[in-house]
């Protein structure tokens, strides 16, 4: 793995004007896809697809433009356990809701 | 000491990756922020399904898309920039995030024409069209405003920190191995797209 070279020499990962255009196209068609899906009728679940395809969406920018991919690894894992303490936000106040 | 460690000792100190984790760790708190908003938003919805829906109705899903597609494209444009930058196309870096900047306006543009639209028909908390919804609707609607206010606020910000990335290319003082301000600024943008990704399906498609 490139992270796991010395460090100190702080080398920049460039990502190609190319692979930057062809995420630009994945997210519009992933934008596309969020408004097709959302006519679509999916009763209850109509919310977990739509959420499903945002966190998609969402991780497909953190990984390429905003560089997790090619970053320290201390970042992605202290983003995911920001997204946990959220996560146990949710699922703790949905609980008190459901149980009252 | 050898000649080259003398040389280093009188470098100014900088620590690109420090600078870069203490960015995550505002953007941490950025995304609490929204979180807790989120929180109240889908509990609320849970608790009122048919006046979220009601609500939502009374919003353009076609220029909600356009939006989308704006701040993706700006988006796109920032990430592009920073390969620029560090391949020394300066001219390049510097067209994209002015881009960038022009998108920013257009997103507030369409906001102001949606917003505007919603005033003139009442439909704000204390006009008349808003305070004749029933309870649910109206909670929609103050979380519509507060959250997409405060994202846009964000834009705001986002658009004139870029500004002073430009202004610091100018100057010579973001080059090809010395971006980190460059590449922070591009984090809170990338970051106002995120929220943006998840806000818009949540607030402009509920079909």
């Amino acid at each position: 793995m490139e992270n796991d070279k010395n460090n100190h020499e702080e080398e920049h990962h460039i990502v190609s004007y190319a692979a930057n255009l062809k995420i630009w196209v994945v997210l519009l068609v992933l934008t596309w896809l969020t408004i097709t899906v959302a006519y679509l009728d999916f009763g209850n679940l109509a919310v977990a697809v739509a959420l499903l395809i945002a966190t998609f969406k969402a991780g497909v920018v953190l990984t390429y433009y905003m560089h997790l991919k090619f970053d320290s690894k201390l970042l992605t894992i202290l983003l995911l356990i920001t997204v946990a303490v959220f996560s146990t936000f949710i699922i703790l106040t949905f609980f008190d809701y459901a149980f009252r | 000491m050898s000649e080259e460690a003398l040389q280093h000792a009188h470098d100014e100190h900088r620590d690109d990756a420090a600078s870069k984790l203490g960015m995550w760790l505002f953007l941490f708190t950025e995304l609490l922020l929204f979180g807790g908003l989120f929180l109240v938003y889908s509990i609320y919805r849970n608790l009122n399904m048919e006046d979220f829906h009601a609500g939502s109705a009374h919003l353009d899903i076609f220029i909600g898309a356009i939006n989308t597609v704006v701040l993706i494209t700006s988006s796109a444009t920032v990430a592009i920039s920073i390969t620029a930058i560090q391949k020394k196309h300066y001219r390049l870096a510097k067209n994209l995030l002015w881009f960038t900047i022009i998108a920013a306006g257009i997103f507030m543009v369409n906001k102001y024409f949606e917003w505007g639209h919603k005033f003139e028909i009442g439909l704000y908390p204390g006009g008349e069209m808003f305070e004749a919804m029933p309870g649910g609707e109206r909670l929609f609607f103050v979380l519509y405003y507060f959250m997409t206010g405060l994202h846009g606020l964000h834009v705001i910000i986002g658009a004139i920190i870029l500004g002073f990335v430009i202004k610091e290319i100018n100057q010579g003082k973001q080059t090809h191995d010395n971006f980190a301000f460059h590449e922070n600024a591009g984090l809170y943008w990338h970051l106002v797209d995120l929220i943006w990704i998840f806000l818009f399906p949540l607030m402009y498609l509920i079909i």
